[in-house]
């Protein structure tokens, strides 16, 4: 016991005497996590603050284009350019300005796009209304007028992101649509010479999210309680670096080799490696806490609250340090030189935390990326926070989660054991 | 204390190679002799130690350390025998004085006792007033002392030294090499490797010289100078034994 104290004080020395390192382990992340949150949770407002400037090309002049602009402008989101130092866009110079990345969407309203909707609608409603023998004057010359399908023309940046463009098509689609429907309803009208609108602007069906409930409490989930256990797990597995450098330093510098000849179990020494970057995890856990429950209200975002037993958090934090842990001796053990263990560490964390499904949810990946994800320990984690902070669970809950990051810890630990007694036995 | 060594039909054959890297040594090293093993470089003399340490597993053969055999007293060895490696073997980031409480205590060392032994060996090897600052400021030769340290706190029977004065200065050296003499007035068996022939002569009682994992020559410096033809230090019979080729292996 004394032999593992006097150890455990040494690392504890040899970390806080190591700065870069302290750096990685606790303000790092914390940038990461005030960053990322700040920018997920607040990206509409600060669109909304800051409008996006699209060209308007108006070859129609109509009321279907004037619907469009005064939709775009109403969305608050865009900044409608029509003209460049005085003088109109045509669509050649629109199309330029938009590859050059000068601006990011560029919307060409084809000519006669109100007059040919209008006709394209009162042939239809005609048509309709001859079927059913209300308008049969008008029967044959519905038949025999032919109009073309209309195309409003989008052209985007090639650097605009996908989730970006799909959202403008869809609204873009929604307007479009909207006008048709109320095109439809004014030629009814029309035809059946009444007074009374028809047309209800309001939509028939919406949409109302409720709260899932869980023993009596009510879960409203939001960015930060998304961010802060994704970013703290993140940020744990990060002790993968300082960690697998401490240890091929300790192989290196021969100190390592001194051990092998003293009257001292590897266990023990492992064991003062555990406690002390154990110990960083449950810190740094901990700090993302405060952050996220006392910072984040102080910077405009929402604090963060806990559904579930902070007790129970602090398990699943644990069991997350040691999973990290594992793969950190593991890492250090195989490594030669620091050069091969902190850049194969920092890339390992980011390509677990990808298919952990930290920076993508795992239900949007593809099927094969889902069945990796499964066996991720980083998805375990973030599985036993998830249902902790949003689900309110219970210790049964979390005890898959817990016990797969368990027996991971134990696995790589013994394969670093065996590694280890493999190179000694040269 | 019995602090005798003896080695029998000792091989070692390092995977994916086909030379023994110590190939069939007999060899004994009396209680409270100095024993210098003397080589060119790659002739064995670190791989010998290294099993006499229990660093590594000998391919063949046994080693009685004070009469029990290493290969199952590795434990009980362990808190008998102190070593000094080749390399530094300390924490740059940590003071003198904190590497040695950590090594001390590695060996069961503490409190008071600990500390005792530490500040006196500071002071006997010339460190006292540099024992809070950091390993890594340190010179060569600070450093090899530390490293020395490191080795005896706990007033070890046999001591392995692989190359103890290496790349250090002369004063240096003198102060490490009449340190071991005095450990050795108090009965510490010590085994130790160097490529410095005037130190080894002065300073072995016996020494081997092993060349190819094979001793090639056993003997007191002055009885192997004495039987070696126009030899008169014992580097002559070393240049005589192993030849004026480099030892250049990759």
């Amino acid at each position: 016991m004394y032999k593992l104290w006097i150890a455990t004080y040494k690392e504890f020395l040899l970390l806080k005497r190591d700065f870069g390192g302290l750096i990685i382990l606790f303000i790092m992340p914390l940038v990461l996590v005030i960053t990322v949150t700040l920018i997920q949770d607040s990206s509409f407002k600060e669109i909304n603050e800051a409008k996006i400037p699209i060209l308007f090309i108006d070859y129609d002049n109509g009321e279907v284009s004037q619907s469009i602009t005064e939709n775009l402008q109403k969305s608050n989101t865009f900044e409608i350019v029509t003209k460049i130092k005085g003088k109109k866009i045509v669509e050649k110079t629109a199309s330029d300005l938009v590859l050059k990345g000068k601006y990011q969407l560029a919307i060409i309203i084809p000519e006669n796009l109100s007059i040919n909707l209008n006709a394209k609608v009162n042939q239809n409603v005609t048509k309709i209304l001859g079927e059913f023998g209300l308008d049969e004057e008008n029967e044959g010359e519905a038949v025999l007028q032919k109009i073309k399908q209309q195309e409003i023309k989008l052209f985007f940046d090639p650097a605009t992101q996908l989730s970006f463009k799909n959202g403008i098509k869809n609204a873009i689609d929604k307007m479009v649509s909207k006008i048709e429907t109320q095109s439809i309803y004014t030629a009814f009208q029309k035809e059946l010479e009444t007074e009374e609108s028809l047309f209800e602007a309001k939509n028939f069906i919406k949409f109302t999210e409720v709260f899932t409930e869980n023993r009596q409490k009510i879960i409203r989930p939001n960015s930060v309680q998304h961010n802060v256990p994704a970013w703290s797990l993140f940020a744990i597995f990060f002790i993968i670096i300082p960690l697998s450098i401490n240890i091929v330093k300790e192989k290196n510098q021969g100190t390592f080799v001194r051990l092998q000849t003293n009257p001292v179990s590897n266990l023990t020494i492992l064991s003062s490696k555990i406690i002390v970057y154990l110990l960083v995890c449950m810190l740094q856990f901990i700090m993302m806490l405060l952050v996220g429950k006392f910072i984040f209200p102080l910077i405009g975002l929402e604090s963060l609250i806990i559904n579930g037993s902070y007790f129970l958090l602090f398990i699943v934090a644990l069991f997350v340090g040691l999973a990290a842990i594992g793969f950190g001796v593991l890492l250090g053990t195989i490594a030669s030189s620091p050069e091969q263990s902190a850049p194969f560490g920092a890339t390992s964390v980011v390509v677990l935390a990808a298919i952990g499904g930290v920076w993508i949810p795992v239900f949007a990946m593809p099927k094969f990326m889902q069945i990796i994800a499964k066996i991720s320990p980083m998805n375990w984690g973030l599985n036993g926070f998830y249902d902790v902070i949003l689900r309110d669970a219970k210790f049964v809950d979390i005890l898959p989660e817990i016990s797969l990051l368990g027996l991971f810890f134990i696995v790589l630990l013994t394969i670093s054991i065996y590694i280890d007694k493999l190179k000694n036995a040269i | 204390m019995n602090a005798s060594i003896q080695i029998e039909k000792l091989s070692k054959k390092y995977i994916n190679t086909d030379v023994f890297a110590v190939d069939n040594i007999d060899l004994t090293i009396k209680s409270g002799e100095i024993f210098g093993i003397l080589g060119p470089n790659g002739a064995g003399k670190t791989t010998l130690i290294s099993m006499l340490c229990g660093l590594i597993k000998p391919t063949s053969g046994n080693i009685k350390i004070a009469g029990k055999p290493l290969k199952t007293n590795k434990k009980i060895t362990q808190q008998i025998i102190g070593v000094v490696p080749q390399e530094y073997a300390l924490y740059p980031m940590l003071t003198a004085f904190e590497n040695l409480v950590y090594f001390g205590a590695m060996y069961g060392l503490k409190g008071k006792d600990l500390k005792l032994k530490i500040n006196n060996a500071l002071s006997e090897l010339g460190l006292s007033k540099f024992k809070n600052q950091k390993v890594k400021t340190f010179s060569g030769g600070m450093k090899r002392r530390v490293n020395l340290i490191a080795g005896i706190l706990h007033n070890p029977a046999i001591l392995y030294l692989d190359e103890p004065t290496v790349g250090v200065d002369v004063q240096s050296k003198n102060v490490i090499i009449n340190h071991l003499k005095e450990l050795n007035k108090r009965e510490t068996t010590i085994i130790y490797t160097s490529h410095h022939m005037v130190e080894a002569q002065n300073f072995c009682d016996r020494v081997a010289i092993i060349d190819s994992g094979r001793i090639i020559a056993l003997d007191s410096p002055s009885k192997l100078i004495e039987n070696t033809k126009d030899a008169k230090r014992l580097e002559d019979v070393y240049l005589n034994l192993t030849g004026e080729n480099l030892r250049d292996n990759v």
